[in-house]
């Protein structure tokens, strides 16, 4: 059995291992750096789920800590300041910077309810991408509208992940590489993760999601561990953001809109709240479908009709509307949810409903 | 002094317009507990059908004012059709699912919505064609403009008119039945289901009357005016309390005033390192301030414990 479990292991190695060059050879250049972009926001989806999946904290402004990450890697490896650390001490700094971040925002306002919460840490998000965006004048930090240009690339020594290089025959691209180190980065937020998930303080969290006032009672610091999860989904978020900016080399307030939050979120809990299988999935589905719609909406519509009547560009995205909603009229619990969580779904029938507050508030 | 008043009639303005959407959003909220995301994107659609109906009316050379009521009219009833039809396929077959699964279709209806709305009106400006010039008023050294003036009269009347609905008619008591415990509701006779219709129609109503106001302020239409106004009108909601009535048009007034005070005089408290173009930050500073004194907002009650 164990013989079984660790060859499945490194069969999923392997193929993990293999994936740029298959995706390389079937699809092309363009799809290994969209996978290289799925990694990042599975990061961030894994992130927030600490929030929203274990401690049931809705946040509708968690891209502001992947912002503070990214700023903080543009600012110290770039010409803007012409300061240029290495990654090694940049991308910790950036996730402390989120994190304390995480900490500022949480708070103060940790005692707010739900939706409150939610509008709360959206005006976050929103107050963070103004001053990016205007923080150019009188003194010029940010650059503005503008962004941060000629980032420096990830590198470690002299060995840069933003370079290719050929080895026994084998060209490996930039693409190439930074799926590697990102793959590293998404295995360890996994793992930490998982490790979180059956520890006590992941008990904590889901304790305080199920019934506060229970939880307080059965000893936990409340406020402290809902500190915690801030803080933690912050970190990862800001170490997202440093790899975000090294990757692309460079950085500007529009990538770090509302709608990016609201992506974020919509991994997270269309893929199954609380579960990181689901929440991958979810990660992995809607970094795919608009691109799979961007490819498809043009030609097809040449196809059938003869000529292109719509926009493909909006008809791309009326797609991906639909598909948010038909995923979830088809599974309300995600696509993927926890053992657990499908359990309280399916006793939901009985007793609960004579007890409901709202029509909404029926099941969590 | 001129400016200060200035900025209060600006803020007046703007702020009627958010109550009316806030109200469609707390609502909502009162009697099911969710966002409705897609409220924006209504009063978008809103103002784009208002807009079609005014162009053609006023092709076919209908009498100014007519037009006007006509085309008003016609986005109330597209919109109350558009509320309805929401409700039914994105959120009723989830009213017993997880929280944030309406939330999802929410977001869902509202991307579609967006891009429905550029395919048929496309991506650029419209100008609203207002038939008549509005005459601007002097108050002082204050204006305002016939159109200012109309929408905040007219909001205080829809305004009166819902509280006098919700207060002292059958379907307004149902209503209150319904957000205060659904069950019970259905017990004493209440068809749920009629309540939360009529309950997204009204608010969907509100919702056109809101987009057409904004088009008939600024003369502009725009398939992406939707997000950003109902994101303040949200706000607008929570600042007053959500899920309360008189909240909704506090915090709305509200909000139109702070911000519109805030972008006059951001400069001048910070010594002119922030410019008006800190205006919505000003905005979302008030809110965490109100809500971390006051956590469920100016005028709402202390919300139950929730799991």
């Amino acid at each position: 059995m164990k013989l079984h479990r660790s060859s499945g292991h490194l069969t999923l190695a392997i193929a993990l291992l293999a994936l740029p060059f298959i995706i390389d050879a079937l699809f092309g250049h363009g799809w290994v750096r969209i996978t290289d972009f799925a990694l990042l926001y599975i990061m961030l989806a894994l992130g927030l789920n600490i929030v929203v999946g274990y401690a049931g904290l809705l946040d509708l402004g968690y891209i502001a800590f992947y912002a503070v990450g990214a700023y903080t890697y543009a600012l110290l490896g770039s010409p803007q300041f012409g300061i240029h650390w290495p990654m090694y001490v940049v991308l910790p700094l950036g996730a402390l910077i989120a994190c304390g971040f995480g900490v500022l925002l949480g708070a103060p306002t940790l005692k707010l309810r739900g939706d409150y919460l939610a509008i709360v840490t959206l005006g976050f998000g929103e107050i963070i991408r103004i001053f990016l965006n205007n923080l150019n004048a009188p003194v010029n930090i940010t650059n503005g509208p503008q962004g941060i240009s000629a980032i420096d690339p990830l590198q470690v020594g002299a060995f840069s992940f933003g370079s290719s290089y050929e080895w026994m025959g084998i060209r490996i691209d930039d693409v190439h590489l930074h799926y590697y180190l990102f793959l590293g980065f998404t295995l360890l937020v996994i793992f930490v993760s998982r490790r979180l998930e059956d520890s006590r303080i992941g008990r904590a969290w889901v304790a305080i999601r199920e019934d506060e006032v229970a939880a307080s009672a059965m000893g936990i610091n409340t406020r402290n561990i809902k500190l915690l999860a801030f803080a933690m989904g912050a970190t990862f978020g800001g170490i997202s953001g440093g790899l975000f900016a090294g990757f692309q080399g460079f950085v500007s307030p529009e990538s770090f809109s509302l709608m990016e939050s609201i992506m974020v979120l919509c991994m997270v809990v269309l893929g199954g709240m609380g579960n990181v299988g689901g929440v991958v999935l979810g990660g992995v589905l809607l970094v795919a479908l608009p691109e799979l719609f961007r490819n498809a909406a043009g030609p097809v519509q040449q196809a059938l009709i003869g000529k292109v009547i719509v926009d493909p560009e909006s008809l791309r995205m009326l797609m991906f509307g639909l598909a948010l909603i038909l995923v979830m009229l088809w599974r309300p619990a995600g696509i993927w949810p926890s053992t657990q969580r499908r359990r309280e779904f399916a006793a939901d029938d009985s007793v609960l409903h004579q007890e409901q507050e709202t029509v909404y508030d029926a099941s969590k | 002094m001129d400016i200060l008043f200035q900025q209060i009639i600006n803020g007046l303005v703007q702020g009627s317009v958010y109550a009316l959407v806030a109200l469609g959003y707390t609502m909502v909220y009162g009697i099911l507990g969710l966002i409705n995301f897609a409220h924006g994107e209504v009063v978008m659609i809103g103002a784009m059908v208002a807009l079609t109906a005014l162009q053609a009316l006023l092709a076919a050379a209908f009498a100014p004012v007519l037009a006007v009521l006509l085309s008003l009219l016609v986005a109330v009833v597209a919109c109350m059709a558009l509320g309805y039809s929401i409700e039914r396929i994105a959120y009723r077959p989830l009213r017993n699912a997880p929280r944030l699964a309406p939330l999802i279709t929410a977001i869902g209806v509202s991307i579609v919505l967006q891009n429905l709305a550029m395919m048929i009106w496309g991506r650029e400006y419209h100008s609203f064609p207002l038939p008549f010039n509005s005459i601007s008023h002097h108050f002082g050294g204050a204006v305002a403009n016939d159109v200012q003036i109309g929408i905040v009269v007219v909001a205080l009347i829809i305004m009166l008119g819902l509280m006098w609905l919700v207060h002292h008619t059958r379907m307004g008591r149902a209503m209150r039945a319904v957000a205060e415990n659904p069950a019970a509701a259905t017990l004493m006779g209440v068809n749920i289901n009629r309540v939360i219709s009529v309950t997204f129609m009204l608010g969907s109503a509100l919702a056109a009357v809101a987009g057409f106001m904004v088009s008939a302020n600024y003369g502009i239409v725009h398939y992406y005016m939707g997000f950003m106004l109902g994101l303040k009108a949200f706000t607008a909601a929570v600042l007053g309390g959500i899920g309360n009535l008189r909240g909704a048009m506090l915090g709305g007034v509200l909000l139109g005033l702070i911000e519109s005070l805030g972008a006059g005089y951001v400069g001048d408290l910070t010594g002119g390192f922030l410019g008006s173009n800190y205006q919505d930050v000003f905005a979302f500073f008030v809110l965490i301030a109100v809500l971390v004194f006051r956590p469920s907002g100016l005028l709402g009650e202390k919300l139950a414990e929730r799991a």
